[in-house]
């Protein structure tokens, strides 16, 4: 009896692990589908990572370039632009996005392992301040006023509107931004309140934005901020509040962000590639589809693009780089 | 009111309020499939399981992401079997009850709680960088191996410990050695209680993102692996990927993948619950 009973487990156990195994060896069908075009066909593999705010432009890209390359392996992670930069810097990737420009401790940590890089600008991000629909005071934000509402000093102690301007409503202002580990956060903080990741506490911050969008919807006297493409797709549902950049002011748009009117809440994307990958020509063909397409793909995803002279600019600075590094 | 009553209605108020706290749990559960059904649900078809990502929501698919779970299943469950059900055979049947035996256990409980992101840190430099991994498959079930196997050994323990004392005495009385006991004996009558484990700690390892992105996963991946160093994506980082995006139709996304992945884990676990009542019929 117990033998038997011994004899049936084990083959169970057997039947379950071959399973297993036969599932995990169908993972080989249909990772092909030809392009088919003209174009003469490369091979390699293009590893990116970084920023997930760029990471939706490049994903675009990569599907696009894979129509005319088919046997290129473009691979993108997403372990946010300081992790990629940290993985570019060791040489693990070959591209790496990025929601900011490098900063110098980054740039040190590419000195030390002898990586030289070129930085390239793919299409611009706005941020929107908004509130509530049913918010009929506010019309603008200076950058002071915004800087008041949100730098770590208000922590407890403006929390209500009529202390931003005395002639709004004596009513309690509730707080909606993205969590601290965002780079929209970073972005946010940086220009408004000077120093990036400096704000006060006690808002409520969710690292998904449409909680952002719900919570502003619906509180009446909620203000909050996030990325331009999330109001695009709750334009009924919120109000947008224009930010004076100095001289005027000026509500995001796709031209006031383009033209860099929208300041200081807009800001550029960039893709940082590193110099031994120009040895393999896939990687040089798979930059010059980006910029000859980032245009058209970062609008389709939610993006601003560049203005086209601003492309072309981008070009040439990538092609004096390959000359420089063949 | 009698004391008799009393007590009678305390045990009826009793009653109703532990009907009530495991409602909550239901109640919960039904509104969370409800919501991701009626978002998700026509969401799937063919195409959607067989098609790569895009940035186009309605032509989106979970291939290469589910593939790559597949095989970090497969990895994670061949790693992670023979290891933890070894350890968890020799802290039940060989080791002495001493202060050792006593520290490891307290340690396998404790690694039990400890945060899941940790052990993707502790996977990126050991298995990614040290023993040079790569962000591959193997890196990330070695990782997820480690994160279930203190789940592994508590439950073999438990299996072992269930097993009765008369089945090794009488196989001892036949001559048998401790380790033919042990084969013969000891593990089929529990190998029930060891699969539910592996196979509940395999649909915990299922449902991770945190490990798997901090050791290297990725979130484009147009080929499924063909091998265990090949570079991957799963499903959860996938449904993470899609939820923060502003369009509604990659929400919709995420709810269809959310509901595959349910369907996976459901299926994992109805396999558990049915190797748990045979064994339970055997052993009676």
């Amino acid at each position: 009896m117990q033998n038997k009973l011994k004899q049936t487990k084990m083959k169970k156990l057997v039947i379950i692990l071959s399973l297993a195994l036969v599932f995990g060896a169908c993972g080989n069908k249909k990772e092909q589908k030809d392009g088919g075009t003209d174009a003469a066909k490369l091979t390699g593999n293009i590893s990116i990572d970084g920023s997930s705010t760029v990471f939706p432009i490049t994903e675009a890209v990569a599907e696009e370039f894979r129509a005319v390359q088919p046997n290129v392996k473009v691979t993108i992670g997403v372990s946010g632009t300081g992790g990629g930069f940290q993985k570019f810097s060791r040489g693990e990737t070959n591209i790496s996005n990025a929601s900011r420009p490098i900063k110098d401790k980054e740039i040190e940590a590419c000195a030390e392992n002898n990586i030289t890089y070129l930085g390239l600008e793919v299409a611009y991000d706005g941020l929107a301040v908004v509130v509530n629909p049913g918010n009929t005071w506010v019309d603008s934000f200076t950058v002071e006023e915004l800087k008041k509402i949100w730098e770590p000093a208000a922590q407890g102690k403006i929390m209500k509107w009529n202390q931003i301007r005395p002639e709004w409503p004596n009513e309690e202002i509730h707080l909606f931004g993205p969590g601290t580990a965002s780079g929209t956060f970073d972005y946010f903080t940086e220009a408004i309140n000077g120093k990036s990741g400096s704000s006060r506490g006690d808002y409520t911050a969710s690292e998904d934005d449409h909680v952002l969008v719900q919570g502003i919807a619906g509180d009446k006297y909620g203000l909050g901020f996030f990325g331009l493409a999330y109001f695009e797709e709750s334009k009924d549902k919120l109000k947008l509040i224009g930010v004076h950049n100095g001289t005027e002011v000026v509500l995001p748009s796709l031209e006031t962000v383009s033209n860099g009117t929208y300041s200081p809440l807009s800001r550029p994307l960039l893709i940082y590639v590193n110099s031994s990958s120009i040895k393999h020509p896939e990687v040089i063909e798979f930059v010059n589809f980006y910029l000859d397409n980032a245009a058209e793909l970062s609008e389709d995803v939610g993006y601003i693009k560049l203005p086209v002279a601003l492309y072309a600019k981008q070009k040439e600075n990538f092609k004096a780089f390959v000359e420089k590094n063949k | 009111m009698t004391s008799i009553q009393k007590n009678r209605l305390k045990d009826q108020l009793f009653k109703f309020w532990g009907i009530a706290c495991t409602l909550i749990g239901l109640v919960m559960l039904v509104i969370f499939i409800g919501g991701i059904l009626v978002d998700g649900l026509s969401r799937i078809d063919w195409a959607f399981i067989t098609d790569l990502p895009s940035r186009k929501a309605e032509k989106s698919g979970i291939w290469t992401p589910l593939m790559g779970s597949v095989w970090v299943l497969v990895l994670t469950a061949i790693i992670s079997f023979p290891i933890s059900v070894a350890a968890g055979v020799y802290l039940e049947e060989y080791a002495k009850k001493n202060r050792l035996s006593a520290m490891l256990e307290i340690n396998i409980s404790n690694l039990a709680g400890v945060p899941s992101i940790i052990y993707g840190l502790l996977g990126l430099e050991v298995f990614v960088r040290i023993m040079n991994l790569g962000a591959s498959v193997l890196a990330g079930a070695l990782t997820l191996s480690l994160l279930i196997l203190p789940i592994i050994v508590v439950a073999t323990r438990e299996a072992i410990k269930a097993v009765p004392n008369s089945i090794r005495d009488a196989s001892y009385a036949l001559g048998a050695s401790k380790w033919q006991t042990i084969w013969n004996q000891v593990l089929p009558a529990s190998s029930g209680g060891i699969l539910t484990g592996v196979i509940l700690a395999l649909s915990r390892a299922v449902g991770e993102a945190a490990p798997l992105i901090v050791v290297g996963a990725l979130a484009y991946v147009p080929f499924a692996p063909r091998g265990p160093l090949d570079q991957f994506s799963v499903l959860p980082i996938q449904i993470f990927n899609w939820i923060s995006r502003p369009q509604q139709g990659f929400i919709d996304n995420a709810a269809a993948a959310i509901i595959i992945l349910l369907l996976i884990t459901f299926i994992m676990n109805g396999i558990a619950v049915y190797f748990r009542n045979k064994w339970q019929k055997k052993l009676q």
